[in-house]
């Protein structure tokens, strides 16, 4: 968990790097800083269960195991990214890794993880669905509706609220009338539990929980982690809605050092063998950085291929039921 | 063959693909113990159960929220809006995700779904401004969907079936005066109208109206009464308004040279637009006439009086008025 928090935090550093180089365009939402919340989830469930989160996403591929370098790559808009650069930096998928995206549109990828819990629950599959959001998602209309399916149907989905603080540049004060998220989920009758999203243990702790409890068919699990980020909403953000001091304080918690400095403690690892993933980490990432910036853009002639899956070719549709990208794939 | 009707048509599509594919399954309001508020899923409570035919809460964008989650994992859903008016909650999902997933990915997932929904009006046969609507246009804009209209009962079960079968997200849209008034022979046994083909409805060598839905009897009334005139009007009945078939409205419009558009949506950016502009890129050299549209009034839904709504209403008269027009050229 230590080497996958060191991994978002040094690919977001050459990120934001290559952003200010103008090597990656558009928008860049870093997770930095609540690297704990998808580390301490995604290790404590099993590697077939399935995630969906928001468009601060490069946090859930990488703890998903997506390559690094694939996953740069696509921030760089490149053929080989794991998107082939049709998706760029909030929209990263893998399918065959069971990570279903980044979404753009503020909890509009809640439901569509209910929906897959319920296609869980119907095939009689054994995994849960990870399904992650910001405080910012709950004032969204579908946030509600999506919860309120997955209670009545006990749908093995745990919802995973990161409370940091902030939706966009409003304040928790000026866009919900309740500062605990999990106040939202009683109204659902969900179980829930807030935990530290700055101690990766207690994310892994309140994760495996609440994944146990969906998987041994009891329905949904709602989980809150404050947390904080480090930087701005997006590159673009002067962050002129919070005060240094209150950055800094919360920048005191860093969920890596804490963790660092727990592994140690507890004698797990050595101050040397931390100091050499950090080595590790910041050499993959430079490689990360080389191979996207050295891969070729997307062919434009491929422009406007995968739309659709083929042409409209009613021969191939009219026998038996046909191979589609499923879960087992 | 039995004699049925539209509705039934689209129930035995429906109930002849869930015996044969374990994967369909049925999500909507009052889909289920009462069938539907028209009767669609009538009986297929009782046969196939609630896991297969979900009764949902009042909530249109998680109702296909939900079906785009059971479709990534590998299912096949039929989602039911009641009204099509009440699918814009829906958009964000129908739009934002469903539409994009395969591109977004790259081809690395599919969304195989299905969206129902009862549209349009009629003097007698609508509820005003939220149960008439014809939004067609707005969703044959977008690429990455299918818009399917049938006219007829065969076409309603041989296209349902391919939709079901599509491995990309078809909106089924069904003209509720169709549901009871039309009654024909359809085959028993399953088979295909193929997605994007239209049909001559009927063939004429003079001039071309190009239609769908319920339209399209209009439509052949009118051309009946122009035909004891000796005008042979040929009647295209589009069946799918995206993918166009774009072969069949040129070859048509080059024989006839006179090419009408007839819609009860509104005129302005919709499919008649579409169309109008094909024949024009595509027919200019073998125009006699300009290419004509009629449709809906600049309203922005059927009002409920009768005397309003016969105004927004084609109808017979009002097409054999412009066909009139045209055969003048």
């Amino acid at each position: 968990m230590y080497r996958r928090m060191v991994q978002i935090r040094h690919f977001e550093e050459h990120a934001a790097e290559a952003y200010a180089q103008a090597k990656v365009g558009g928008f860049l939402h870093l997770y930095i800083g609540e690297e704990a919340v998808a580390v301490g989830a995604i290790a404590a469930v099993r590697e077939e269960d399935h995630v969906l989160g928001h468009y601060r996403d490069h946090g859930y591929a990488l703890a998903k195991g997506c390559d690094p370098k694939a996953c740069m790559a696509e921030l760089f808009g490149r053929e080989t990214g794991l998107c082939h650069g049709r998706g760029g930096s909030m929209h990263l998928a893998e399918a065959a890794r069971h990570y279903w995206g980044g979404y753009a549109i503020v909890g509009s990828h809640i439901p569509i993880g209910a929906g897959m819990a319920y296609a869980m629950q119907y095939l009689e599959q054994p995994e849960v669905v990870l399904d992650f959001f910001g405080d910012g998602a709950t004032g969204n209309g579908i946030f509600h509706e999506g919860l309120n399916m997955a209670a009545l149907w006990n749908l093995p989905v745990v919802f995973i609220c990161e409370n940091n603080l902030y939706g966009m540049g409003a304040t928790l004060a000026e866009e919900s009338p309740v500062r605990d998220m999990i106040i939202k989920a009683e109204g659902y009758t969900m179980p829930s539990v807030q935990c530290d999203g700055m101690d990766v243990l207690s994310v892994y702790e309140a994760v495996q929980k609440a994944a146990a409890h969906c998987r041994s068919g009891q329905g949904p699990y709602f989980v809150e982690a404050l947390t904080y980020r480090f930087r701005g909403h997006s590159m673009a953000d002067p962050e002129l809605y919070r005060d240094k001091d209150e950055v800094t304080r919360w920048k005191a918690l860093d969920p890596i050092p804490k963790f660092g400095e727990f592994c140690v403690e507890h004698r797990i690892s050595s101050e040397q063998e931390l100091a050499q993933v950090k080595e590790e980490v910041e050499a993959e990432m430079l490689e990360a950085v080389r191979f996207a910036d050295q891969s070729p853009w997307p062919d434009p002639a491929t422009v406007d291929q995968w739309i659709y899956a083929k042409p409209i070719d009613p021969e191939a549709i009219a026998t038996g039921p046909d191979q589609l990208s499923s879960v087992e794939g | 063959m039995a004699e049925i009707t539209y509705v039934e048509a689209i129930r035995s599509a429906m109930e002849q693909e869930m015996r044969r594919d374990d994967r369909v399954l049925l999500m909507g309001e009052d889909v289920g113990p009462k069938g539907g508020v028209f009767g669609a899923t009538a009986g297929l409570f009782a046969e196939f159960g609630e896991e297969r035919v979900i009764d949902s809460p009042l909530a249109e964008a998680a109702i296909v929220g939900v079906a785009i989650g059971c479709a990534l994992a590998g299912l096949r859903p039929v989602a039911e809006i009641q009204f099509l008016d009440f699918i814009p909650p829906a958009m964000d999902q129908i739009i934002s995700e469903a539409a994009k997933i395969r591109y977004r990915s790259n081809n690395d997932w599919s969304c195989p779904l299905v969206i129902r929904a009862p549209c349009g009006g009629g003097v007698h046969v609508h509820g005003a401004l939220y149960h008439s609507q014809s939004l067609e246009a707005l969703f044959a804009h977008v690429p990455g969907l299918k818009v399917v209209i049938p006219s007829t009962p065969s076409d309603a079960k041989g296209l349902l079936l391919a939709a079901i079968r599509d491995p990309d997200p078809v909106c089924f849209f069904e003209h509720k005066a169709l549901y009871r008034s039309l009654r024909e022979e359809v085959p028993e046994e399953e088979y295909l109208v193929p997605i994007g083909k239209g049909r001559v409805a009927r063939e004429g060598r003079d001039l071309t109206c190009i239609t769908y839905g319920a339209t399209v009897h209009e439509v052949l009334a009118a051309a009946e009464r122009l035909a004891q005139d000796g005008i042979q009007v040929e009647v295209v009945d589009l069946r799918t308004v995206r993918p166009l078939d774009r072969e069949l409205i040129v070859s048509s419009a080059r024989k006839t040279g006179k090419v009408l558009v007839a819609h009860e949506a509104n005129l302005a950016v919709g499919v008649g637009a579409e169309v109008a502009a094909i024949v024009a890129e595509e027919c200019f050299q073998q125009l006699d006439g300009p290419v004509m549209r009629i449709g809906g009034p600049e309203i922005p839904a059927i009002p409920f009086a009768e005397s309003l709504a016969e105004v927004y209403c084609l109808g017979p008269d009002k097409i054999e008025a412009k066909l009139r027009e045209l055969a003048a050229y």
